[in-house]
C-alpha cells in the first residue's frame, strides 16, 4: 500500500511536469474556465431572465459543473497519448504497482480540477455571486464539486483505455460531454425548452447536478412546479448518480487497462 | 550491491531459461518451441526478420505478454508466477525507445530510479552518473522530444541501467540508426558485455549479433531455425560475400566459375548481380586479376559482411524466409 501511494505520487509528478510543458493543458483549467465565467455572465447575462434571482447567481453552479464535466478530456487524451507511444509498457515492466500508474493520473487531475474550481469560484464572486447558505452547506457544495469532478475523471480515464487514438477519444467526448452539458439546465432554465428537449433536460444527469450545487450554494434553482423528482430532490440524487458512476467506471477502467497492457 | 563502474549490471546466479515457450495471438502462433539457455554472464543474440517473434520472446520475458505454453524463467524467477520478482530484477529497452518525450533526459532516468524504489538521492546519482557515461550530460536538462534517434536509444538503455538489474534486455537496440550512432551504440554495449552483464539481445543484423553475442539464435516466423555461437554460425554461412555487377545475365556462370579458387559456398546469380561467398582474407586485388584473366564483363565488385538474408538463404536454400530450417 505504501509503495501504491509513492509510485502513485512519482507517477503524478510526471504528469504534472507535463502540464508545464503544455501550456495549453494549463489553459484549459484557468483561462478557459474564466472566459466561459466572463462570456456568460456578460453576454447572456443581459438577455436571460431568471425566476427568483439574479443571473449570476444562477450560472456559477451551471458553469462549474459543465466545466468539470470537460475535464474528461484530460486523462482521456494523456492516457491515450501514453498507451500509444508505449511508454506503459516501460512502466509495466518496472517493479512498481501496476495501477499506481492510473492513480497518477487521478491524483494529477484531480490537482488541476481543483485549480479550475478555484479559478471559476474567484472569478465568480469577483463579478458578483455569492454563496448565501452557511459555512458547512458551502463546503459541501464544494465537496459535490469534487466528489463529480472525481467521477468524471473516471470516466475520462476509461474511455482513454477504450480509445484507440487521441483523435477517437476527442471526437466521442465531444459527441457526448457537449449536448450533455448544453441540454440542460446549466445555463437556461429547462422549462423554457420544448416539451421533448424539456424532458431530457430535466431528467439530465447533468441538470440534477447543478441542481445540487445551486441548492448546495442557496443559489437560485428556478424550477416550475411540476419539475422531475429527481431535480426537486437534487443533492441525494446526485450523490447516488457520482456513486454509481464510479462504482462502474473504476472497476471497469482497471480491468481494461489491464486487459490492454498485457498480451 | 552497486558495481563501481557506471555501465555495469549486479551480478546474478542465474540467466534466462525458457522450454517450449509459444505464443499464439488469435490463429496465428508467434512464437513457438523455443528453448532458451542463457547463463548468467552470457549474451544471446535473438536475429531474425520482423514478424519472427523476437519481440513477443521480449514481451514474454519481461512480464508484458503471457505466454500460451512452456515455461521461462529470468533471474531465477517464474515469469508467469512471479512477475513482481522478475520485474525486480531486469531492465528493458524497448523497439520504440520508449522514454517520456515531455520530461528532461534527467527527470525521465530519476522517475524510472523511483519507480525501481531507489531512494530519492541514489535516484538522482544514478541519473547523473549514467547522463555522464552515456555522453548525455550536456543534455540533461533538454526534453526528450527534441532528442535525436541515437540520443533516445542512448537514453533508453541509460533508463535500462538505473537499478544495475541482473538481467538487461534490448530490443533491437540499433535499428534505424545512422552509421555513427550505431558504432557508438555497438561500443556501448560491448563494454556492459565485457563488464559481465547477462543480456538477452534482438536484432536484424548478422553483425550486431555476431559482435555482442556468445550465442545466437535465428528465429524466422516464431520458430527457432539455427542456433549456434557466432563462430559455427558463420562456419555454416561464411562471413563475407563478394557481390559483383555482371554486364549480361550470361556473364553471371563466367564469374561464378573465374572465382570458384576464391569461393566459399553455393553462389546465388540473380540477373545481373551475383552473391559468392568467400574465404576469409580474400584479396579484392586477386579477385580482379581473376576475373580480368577470364575476360569476364564485370562492371562493379565489392566485398560485404553476410546478412541475414545470407543467413536464411545458406541454412535453408531459399530466398525468403521459411517456414522450417534445415
Amino acid at each position: 500500500m505504501r509503495t501504491y501511494a509513492s509510485d502513485s505520487l512519482v507517477f503524478a509528478r510526471r504528469n504534472l511536469a507535463h502540464i508545464r510543458q503544455i501550456p495549453e493543458k494549463l489553459i484549459d483549467v484557468t483561462v478557459q474556465p474564466l472566459m466561459f465565467v466572463l462570456l456568460f455572465a456578460f453576454v447572456f447575462g443581459g438577455v436571460i431572465a431568471v425566476p427568483g434571482g439574479d443571473y449570476k447567481e444562477y450560472l456559477m453552479g451551471g458553469i462549474l459543473v459543465q466545466s468539470i464535466a470537460f475535464g474528461i478530456m484530460g486523462p482521456a487524451t494523456s492516457i491515450v497519448t501514453d498507451l500509444t507511444e508505449g511508454i506503459v509498457d516501460r512502466f509495466r515492466s518496472l517493479p512498481a504497482s501496476r495501477s499506481a500508474y492510473l492513480g497518477g493520473h487521478m491524483i494529477a487531475e484531480l490537482a488541476a480540477m481543483t485549480l479550475a474550481i478555484t479559478v471559476m469560484t474567484v472569478s465568480g464572486l469577483i463579478i458578483g455571486w455569492h454563496i448565501d447558505t452557511g459555512v458547512l452547506s458551502a463546503l459541501g457544495g464544494f465537496g459535490l464539486l469534487l466528489l463529480f469532478a472525481f467521477s468524471m475523471l473516471w470516466v475520462g480515464t476509461l474511455l482513454g483505455v477504450v480509445a484507440r487514438s487521441t483523435d477517437s477519444a476527442m471526437g466521442t467526448l465531444f459527441l457526448i460531454v457537449f449536448p450533455a452539458t448544453f441540454l440542460s439546465n446549466a445555463f437556461v432554465p429547462a422549462d423554457g425548452l420544448p416539451d421533448g428537449l424539456r424532458t431530457v433536460a430535466e431528467w439530465n444527469p447533468v441538470s440534477i447536478m447543478v441542481a445540487a450545487v445551486r441548492t448546495a450554494f442557496g443559489n437560485p434553482t428556478a424550477l416550475p412546479a411540476d419539475a422531475s423528482w429527481p431535480l426537486v430532490h437534487p443533492v441525494p440524487c446526485a450523490l447516488i448518480g457520482c456513486a454509481l458512476i464510479l462504482a462502474l467506471a473504476v472497476p471497469a477502467t482497471v480491468w481494461r487497462f489491464n486487459v490492454r497492457t498485457t498480451d | 550491491m552497486y558495481e563501481s563502474t557506471v555501465l555495469s549490471t549486479t551480478k546474478g546466479a542465474a540467466g534466462v531459461f525458457t522450454e517450449g515457450l509459444g505464443k499464439r495471438f488469435d490463429d496465428l502462433w508467434a512464437l513457438r518451441d523455443l528453448d532458451l539457455e542463457v547463463p548468467a554472464g552470457s549474451v544471446l543474440g535473438l536475429l531474425g526478420h520482423n514478424g519472427a517473434g523476437k519481440t513477443t520472446a521480449i514481451r514474454i520475458l519481461t512480464t508484458l505478454a503471457r505466454p500460451t505454453e512452456g515455461s521461462a524463467s529470468v533471474a531465477g524467477f517464474d515469469v508467469v508466477d512471479e512477475p513482481g520478482e522478475v520485474r525486480a530484477r531486469l531492465g528493458l529497452a524497448g523497439q520504440e525507445a520508449t522514454v517520456d518525450g515531455l520530461l528532461s533526459a534527467r527527470a525521465n532516468l530519476v522517475m524510472i530510479g523511483q519507480l525501481y524504489h531507489l531512494p530519492k538521492s541514489e535516484a538522482r546519482r544514478r541519473a547523473d552518473e549514467l547522463l555522464e557515461r552515456l555522453a548525455l550530460a550536456d543534455v540533461a536538462d533538454k526534453l526528450v522530444r527534441h532528442f535525436s534517434g541515437g540520443m533516445r536509444r542512448r537514453l533508453d538503455l541509460a533508463a535500462s541501467l538505473v537499478a544495475q538489474p541482473p538481467v538487461l534486455f534490448l530490443d533491437e537496440p540499433t535499428t534505424g540508426l545512422d552509421p555513427q550512432s550505431r558504432n557508438d551504440m555497438w561500443e556501448l554495449l560491448r563494454e556492459l558485455v565485457g563488464g559481465g552483464a547477462t543480456l538477452v539481445l534482438t536484432t536484424q543484423y548478422l553483425e550486431e549479433a555476431d559482435r555482442l553475442a556468445d550465442d545466437i539464435v535465428v528465429l524466422d516466423r516464431g520458430r527457432v531455425a539455427a542456433t549456434g555461437s557466432p563462430a559455427e554460425l558463420k562456419a555454416r554461412v561464411g562471413g563475407e560475400r563478394l557481390e559483383l555487377s555482371v554486364g549480361s545475365p550470361d556473364q553471371a556462370a563466367a564469374a561464378v566459375q573465374a572465382l570458384e579458387a576464391f569461393a566459399d559456398g553455393p553462389s546465388d546469380a540473380d540477373e545481373l548481380l551475383v552473391t559468392i561467398p568467400v574465404r576469409p582474407g580474400t584479396r579484392l586485388m586477386e579477385v580482379a586479376r581473376a576475373l580480368d584473366g577470364a575476360e569476364v564483363d564485370v562492371t562493379d565488385v565489392h566485398r560485404r559482411e553476410a546478412t541475414l538474408d545470407d543467413v536464411f538463404l545458406t541454412l535453408t536454400g531459399a530466398d525468403a524466409p521459411l517456414r522450417k530450417a534445415a
